[in-house]
């Protein structure tokens, strides 16, 4: 067994490009997710029912549909209406899609439960447009949805493992192709599961700074 | 696509249903006992579970299953891909809903257990009569949501060989070269499913919410 981490740690580069590659997936879904979310946010509460709704139907067939069926879809699906990709943009872009439906309604919640007279105050001061957002809306906004936002991320770094079935390079994938090379499967899948910890206690400790800092503010 | 086509994502459907029932009949008894073990703070035991339920929150399924297939018949264990996966999904599972249970054992209201102590209940009938029946009614909601979490991981499962919706789904696709007609009765499977569990969830959550 000690062999075995021996080999993994041999084999180190094709390990660290997977996380390299986890990671890189991992941001650039979030960001992406989060920011499409928050775009996605005011149609979710729009005064025109028709606008409200469509967007509804996406977002709760989202969370309704397992992400690897997803990722299936984008991936062996959309070639057939004539859009291909390669396995990069298809993981890619099958996480931003469906993590952005899950971001839409984690902002929509935290929004709905803002109070409203912090707003109404800023009004009576002169705040409107950008500025009210900026100073009033957003700063108790971005402090109360960051837990579920970095939960989210932490879904999305696990998700991000799915894509190995679509042969993306990522950890879960060179943990595979090390083991299936030197068959040494508990000492390269327990690699890997240790540096998946890890990157989730990174984030599990940057929402606590945040809380922290919400906590502060108070 | 085939009725026959049709009737094999519905046999997938089958094996979807019994590996989530097995998951969540043998995820949710040892969710609570490793939240009873931390509530507790067994010495050792708690830390032990506190360690289990932080790993195997951050480690995906396809990690998991991967390990447990090739690693476990390394150390004499034979395992099927069906044995495999329902350990991997009751590892994932129990996990979640120890983190459930805890926060309800953790809102326990203090007073009713000193009630209790002073009329004399021993440890285990205090458990049973009066911990017990409150905090399944205060953690239905999120185990529910954990359920519906558990069904959308399964597909996941294929990966050592499972044959569920998605695979089944993925195989008739190849074969038909038409990949998109049988994505969508897998979706029309398992949306009513997953979205089934959060109505009822959210049912559950406003019901609870009216004072009584």
């Amino acid at each position: 067994m000690i062999n075995g981490f021996g080999i993994v740690w041999a084999e180190r580069g094709l390990m660290l490009a997977g996380l390299a590659n986890t990671l890189l997936l991992s941001v650039l879904a979030g960001i992406c997710a989060l920011l499409l979310g928050a775009l996605l946010t005011p149609l979710l509460m729009h005064r025109a029912k028709p606008v409200a709704r469509s967007v509804r139907v996406f977002v709760d067939a989202a969370r309704c549909t397992p992400f690897l069926l997803f990722a299936y879809m984008v991936y062996y699906g959309l070639p057939s209406l004539g859009l291909r990709f390669d396995n990069w943009s298809a993981g890619l872009s099958a996480l931003i899609v469906y993590h952005t439906a899950y971001m839409a309604e984690i902002l929509r919640g935290a929004w709905a439960a803002q109070p409203r007279a912090p707003i109404e105050a800023g009004q009576a001061f002169g705040y409107h447009g950008l500025a009210l957002f900026r100073r009033i809306v957003l700063p108790p906004l971005a402090l109360a949805s960051a837990p579920v936002v970095g939960n989210q991320l932490i879904q999305i770094i696990k998700d991000s493992a799915f894509l190995t079935i679509i042969a993306l390079p990522e950890l879960t994938h060179a943990a595979s192709s090390i083991q299936s090379r030197h068959f040494v499967p508990f000492a390269a899948f327990i690699t890997a599961v240790l540096l998946y910890w890890a990157l989730c206690l990174v984030v599990e400790a940057g929402v606590s700074t945040v809380g922290r800092m919400a906590e502060a503010r108070r | 696509m085939s009725t026959a086509d049709v009737l094999a994502i519905f046999g997938g459907a089958l094996t979807t249903l019994l590996l989530s029932a097995a998951g969540i009949a043998l995820g949710l008894p040892i969710g609570l006992g490793l939240a009873l073990l931390r509530w507790a703070r067994v010495p050792l035991a708690g830390r032990a579970a506190a360690v289990y339920v932080s790993l195997l929150r951050a480690t995906p399924l396809v990690t998991l299953v991967l390990l447990l297939f090739f690693a476990l018949p390394n150390v004499g264990i034979a395992v099927g891909p069906i044995a495999a996966g329902v350990l991997a999904l009751t590892m994932n599972t129990s996990a979640f809903n120890c983190e459930v249970w805890r926060a309800s054992l953790m809102d326990f209201p203090k007073e009713q257990i000193e009630a209790a102590k002073s009329v004399g209940m021993r440890r285990a009938l205090r458990f049973r009569r009066i911990v017990m029946p409150q905090i399944v009614r205060t953690s239905l909601p999120g185990l529910i949501n954990e359920m519906s979490l558990l069904i959308k991981v399964t597909p996941v499962l294929a990966v050592v060989g499972v044959v569920d919706i998605t695979r089944a789904a993925v195989r008739i696709g190849a074969e038909t070269y038409e990949p998109l007609p049988p994505f969508f009765v897998a979706i029309a499977i398992y949306v009513p499913i997953v979205f089934a569990l959060v109505s009822l969830q959210r049912w559950i959550e406003r019901r609870q919410a009216i004072p009584t």
